[in-house]
């Protein structure tokens, strides 16, 4: 036989070089095609990718950073003190993502949050701590009728979340479909509504579209109770707790549990970052791949399909499924050439109200601050500390904020949270998360970039007004404004939910109309972000519900 | 927050001081650092523990102690622990005789946990024996711990030996330190703790008084006990106290260490079984393989040792006539829900213990493997019973509802499916529930 034509030499005929880069070309093209891509490693992200992973799809998570977790990351930011950089507190997230994740293996670990901490102006203050007994009589102190009228509150509020609960561990039904199945779940969906009694199903309306200073006010005299009850409406949200619509808010943040225990707010062992860290490991223990530092630029399609992602620098990945777990306004106005979308589509995200108006300023203490009734008091702060003594400060709060600046006494939601997790600081030393309201995104006259000292000095000045002597124990202070928060997670205007929470923007109509089932107008790509029903939170609802439906559609052939 | 008020009149220094003190009724006992601890305990909720004091809990959250213990550490006044001394030339030989677990292997500076059996092999009771490290050569002494007295027991089975047993429980002070910080913090006091292996047992001095380390404790985690003389329990106390601050540490209460000993499948005398002594018939006593214990006699083959019980026991492994294995229970959560769900409750996700039986059922709906006809147990087990749990509990770490149940040894194998039977509304709910392996949960720091 001859030895000339040997395929090298064949090969070589035809040009080698080529031939060989060819080849590795087609073994990496293969090595780059996935069954499932999810753009971006928020929590969100990470939650869909390992639903994905679980259920057999080779799967990759591109992340933009060189860290997961978006908005639930911590950093160590002095060594030795880690900050939680932005989100600060878990409760929203499902309970059944622990589960079917197997997040217990992968070390998850919600502390308990043992107390609220409100601090007034006059130097009083309210303590509510984890015996109901103690706190009926600390509320009774400010008014005997409170006392009555909490039980009764947290009855009624408990009915309403007990209620609508099952609505977050659904895709909400299409209204605008005459499949069967959609209108199945909608009549089954009212026929939830018409089992509610009448006072409850009252009083979700009125939470759902009512303010919450008149819920609370028709149960409530005390200001300073109002005041921290009023708190939780007006988070990472435009209003004001008389605005209509303050009340969703509230009720929006009283869904949530740490172990069953409604509404109320654990600290992730290591912060929210400690985690998102939990969830990639988990999500990786599936078998999904995370690639770190891979900003996505576009996603690629063809035909009105969906067939993969290229990077900034031009690599491309490839997969029939890609899932976008960014903001709408990334998923639809710049990941995929929006001119690809309906109009009607297009311009609802484009009036998607963001506005962002949440700020963090996190701190590194010398030690714990002291209150000047209770001194040398430290169990206070193994919790929140809620500086909103009143709805009159946090209206007056918003007030500022309405007209394009920042409030003089802003509302701040504090968190000690080396008091609970020692390994957060170094012994005896400590660090504070102060979730801050209201900080305007678009400032009048002025921008972010020349503010945020003095914002912190605003912060740093109202917390000394209830501790004294707070300045003197700051060793760091780091101020995450919204636009900080743009630049940094990605979240548009600095809106913590990925999109406010209003009645037009939940639901079925989150992120738009005829799209609330993470779906998009182009086959095979998906959304999985906060932006989904049911919203923003380190909650994972979005992640699963997505996940569930790219599940659901590959099983038919379709997606 | 008056830290160590009251130190005056209760500075006392032993648990004994109580019954001394003229004039003053001895109603009950408070331990060598009730001065401290009783400044600590906010709620000022107490529960009598063998006639002592014992903080029940300190602060309002009995819940956030427990985090603290997983999560830094926790500090544990267990000095209530009945306590007996013995030496004496025959010592070993008379342990050997009467612990069912061999002593031999047990040199000085280790620790065992063990049991002692009656003649049919029937629990008497569990505990924990210290070899203490050995001053002098011909000093060789055992410290063995017990729930409840076990003097005349063991007195009365010394015959011709030569051994001394003091019981010197009202002599001396326990603190346990548990938790991943436990070995940094202690290692700064008593640096052999950061060598010390798990169940090792050290001499150390803290502010100055001798005091014996044993890595040992009742929470599952890495933990260490101290054991000290009554007298100097004060000065220990601070010395601790002082050196665990800024680092989380709290002072946990007896409802902290239920949960705690729960997911760590450690049995408690009374919750999960009873001695043998005070039992009116077999269905209140047990094995030691029927507890979960077989592990302490692997070596029953190469050795003839002889101690009170081996016969007994040796015809149950041969004859394989255990009635009941020991499993941890871990509910199904969906199952667990829905039950709920149905009645128009929020599932409660109470961490509280709940002790006391609760029946199992075979799964109907077929685990496979178990013989449908069941009723394989011991006498007077229900057709269809599976076992029973003793301790239950919503589980914090485990994010489970959780127990320590007696199995059928033939619906034992980790996986069987079988129904545990709550009470919803007022009547009986069968929920899923799956068997697993005790612990539950055991953290690799425990013994690393
Ligand atoms: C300051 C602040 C405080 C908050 N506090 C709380 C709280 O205490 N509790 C709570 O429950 N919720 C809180 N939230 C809300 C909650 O954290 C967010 O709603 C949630 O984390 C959003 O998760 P996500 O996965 O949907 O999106 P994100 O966290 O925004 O994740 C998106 C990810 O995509 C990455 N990315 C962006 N663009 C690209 C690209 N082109 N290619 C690849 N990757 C990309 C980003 O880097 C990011 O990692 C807070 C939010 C903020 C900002």
């Amino acid at each position: 036989m001859s030895t000339k034509k040997t395929p090298a030499k064949a090969a070589k005929k035809r040009g080698a070089p080529a031939s060989t880069s060819l080849a590795s070309a087609k073994a990496s093209r293969a090595e780059r095609t996935y069954d499932a891509i999810v753009v971006g490693g928020g929590h969100n992200g990470l939650v869909n990718g390992a639903y994905l992973a679980k259920a057999g799809l080779r799967t990759l998570i591109l992340e933009r950073r060189h860290l997961v977790g978006g908005a639930a990351i911590t950093e160590e930011l002095r060594p030795g003190f880690w900050f939680t950089t932005f989100s600060y507190a878990l409760s929203l997230l499902r309970p059944q993502i622990v589960q079917d994740l197997e997040l217990v293996k992968h070390g998850f670990m919600p502390l308990l949050m043992s107390s609220t901490f409100a601090p007034m102006e006059n130097g009083d203050y309210l303590w509510l701590t984890q015996d109901h007994g103690q706190n009926l009589k600390e509320i009774a102190r400010h008014s005997k009728r409170d006392a009555d009228a909490y039980e009764q509150y947290g009855h009624d509020l408990s009915k309403v979340v007990q209620a609508l609960k099952p609505l977050f561990d659904q895709a909400p039904p299409d209204l605008f479909s005459d499949d069967p199945e959609e209108l199945l779940a909608l009549t089954q969906l009212g026929r939830r509504f018409r089992s509610l009694d009448k006072r409850t199903l009252h009083n979700a309306v009125r939470l759902l579209t009512g303010s919450a200073a008149d819920f609370l006010d028709d149960y409530f005299e005390s200001e300073i109770l109002k005041g921290y009850l009023a708190s939780s409406s007006i988070i990472g949200t435009k209003v004001g707790p008389r605005s209509q619509g303050s009340g969703l808010v509230l009720l929006f943040h009283a869904m949530g549990e740490h172990d069953g225990e409604f509404g109320a707010w654990s600290f992730h062992k290591g912060g929210n970052g400690g985690f998102t860290q939990v969830l990639a490991r988990a999500a990786q223990a599936f078998g999904a791949e995370i690639r770190l530092e891979s900003p996505v630029a576009a996603v690629i399609t063809k035909n009105g399909r969906a067939t993969g992602v290229a990077l900034t620098d031009g690599t491309e990945f490839y997969a029939d499924t890609v899932v976008s777990a960014l903001d709408p306004r990334h998923t639809f106005l710049e990941l995929v050439d929006p001119r690809e979308l309906p109009d009607d589509l297009v311009e609802t995200v484009q009036r998607y109200r963001f506005q962002g108006t949440s700020s963090k300023v996190n701190f590194a203490l010398d030690g714990l601050p002291r209150f000047p009734a209770l001194p040398g008091r430290e169990d206070v702060f193994r919790g929140f500390t809620n500086i909103g003594p009143s709805i009159d400060y946090l209206e007056r709060a918003f007030d500022e904020g309405k007209y394009g600046w920042y409030s003089s006494r802003p509302y701040i939601d504090g968190a000690i949270q080396s008091t609970i997790d020692p390994d957060m600081a170094p012994p005896g030393r400590h660090v504070m998360s102060c979730f801050i309201q209201y900080t305007p995104y678009k400032l009048r006259e002025s921008d972010w970039d020349a503010e945020q000292e003095n914002l912190g000095d605003t912060v740093q000045r109202t917390l000394e007004s209830f501790f004294p002597g707070f300045g003197d124990l700051v060793l760091q202070r780091e101020v995450v404004t919204p636009l900080h928060i743009e630049r940094t997670v990605g979240l548009s205007e600095g809106n913590i939910f990925a999109g406010e929470f209003f009645a037009p923007q939940m639901f079925f109509f989150r992120p738009a109309p005829g799209w609330s089932q993470y779906r998009t107008p182009i086959d095979g790509y998906y959304q999985c972000g906060s932006g989904t029903h049911p919203g923003g939170c380190v909650m994972g609802a979005p992640g699963k519900l997505a996940a569930e439906r790219i599940l659901k559609d590959r099983g038919k052939g379709r997606g | 927050m008056p830290k160590r008020e009251g130190q005056k009149k209760t500075d006392a220094p032993r648990g004994a001081g109580a019954t001394r003190d003229a004039g003053e009724a001895a109603v009950v006992r408070t331990s060598p650092f009730h001065a401290r601890t009783a400044a600590l305990n906010q709620v000022q909720l107490w529960s009598h523990w063998s006639n002592y004091l014992a903080a029940g809990r300190y602060q309002l959250s009995d819940k956030a102690e427990y985090f603290a213990v997983r999560n830094a550490a926790g500090i544990f006044d267990s000095s209530p622990l009945y306590k007996y001394r013995i030496g004496g030339p025959d010592a070993e030989a008379f342990l050997a005789g009467v612990l069912a677990r061999d002593i031999w292997a047990c040199p000085p500076g280790r620790a065992q946990y063990t049991c002692w059996l009656d003649d049919d092999g029937f629990v008497v009771e569990d505990g924990v024996v210290l070899h203490l490290p050995q001053s002098r050569p011909s000093v060789n002494e055992y410290l063995l711990t017990s729930a409840e007295p076990n003097l005349a027991w063991f007195a009365d089975r010394v015959g011709r030996l030569d051994v001394r047993i003091d019981e010197v429980s009202d002599d001396m002070g326990t603190l346990a330190l548990q938790g991943p910080r436990s070995r940094g913090l202690l290692a700064k006091l008593v640096p052999q703790a950061e060598t010390l292996p798990y169940f090792g047992v050290t001499a150390g001095k803290i502010g100055g008084a001798a005091v014996t380390v044993s890595r040992t404790g009742f929470t599952g985690d890495l933990g260490y006990e101290i054991w000290v003389d009554a007298g100097d329990g004060l000065r220990v106390w601070d010395e601790l106290w002082d050196a665990v601050q800024g680092h989380g540490v709290q002072q946990f209460g007896l409802d902290a260490l239920n949960m705690l000993r729960i997911e760590a499948g450690m049995l408690e005398l009374g919750a999960d079984f009873d001695s043998s002594r005070y039992a009116f018939n077999d269905a209140h006593r047990s094995t030691p393989l029927e507890l979960g214990w077989g592990w302490m006699f692997g070596d029953l083959k190469r050795d003839d040792r002889a101690f009170v019980g081996r016969r007994a026991l040796e015809a149950e492994i041969a004859g394989k006539t255990s009635r009941w294995a020991m499993r941890g229970l871990v509910l199904d959560w969906q199952d667990y829900d829905q039950v709920y769900d149905e009645a128009g409750l929020i599932p409660p996700k109470d961490h509280t213990p709940v002790i006391g039986d609760s029946m199992l059922y075979e799964d109907a709906a077929g685990a496979g493997g178990a013989a449908a006809s069941g009723g394989q147990g011991g006498s007077g087990v229900a057709l269809g019973q599976a076992g029973y749990a003793t301790s239950f509990m919503y589980s914090p770490m485990l994010q489970r509802h959780i127990a320590i149940a007696r199995m059928r040894p033939d619906l034992a194998k980790p996986g069987t499916r079988v129904k545990l039977e709550l009470t919803v509304d007022h009547h009986y709910e069968q929920v899923a529930a799956h068997v697993a392996r005790l612990p539950l949960y055991n953290p690799e720091r425990k013994t690393a």
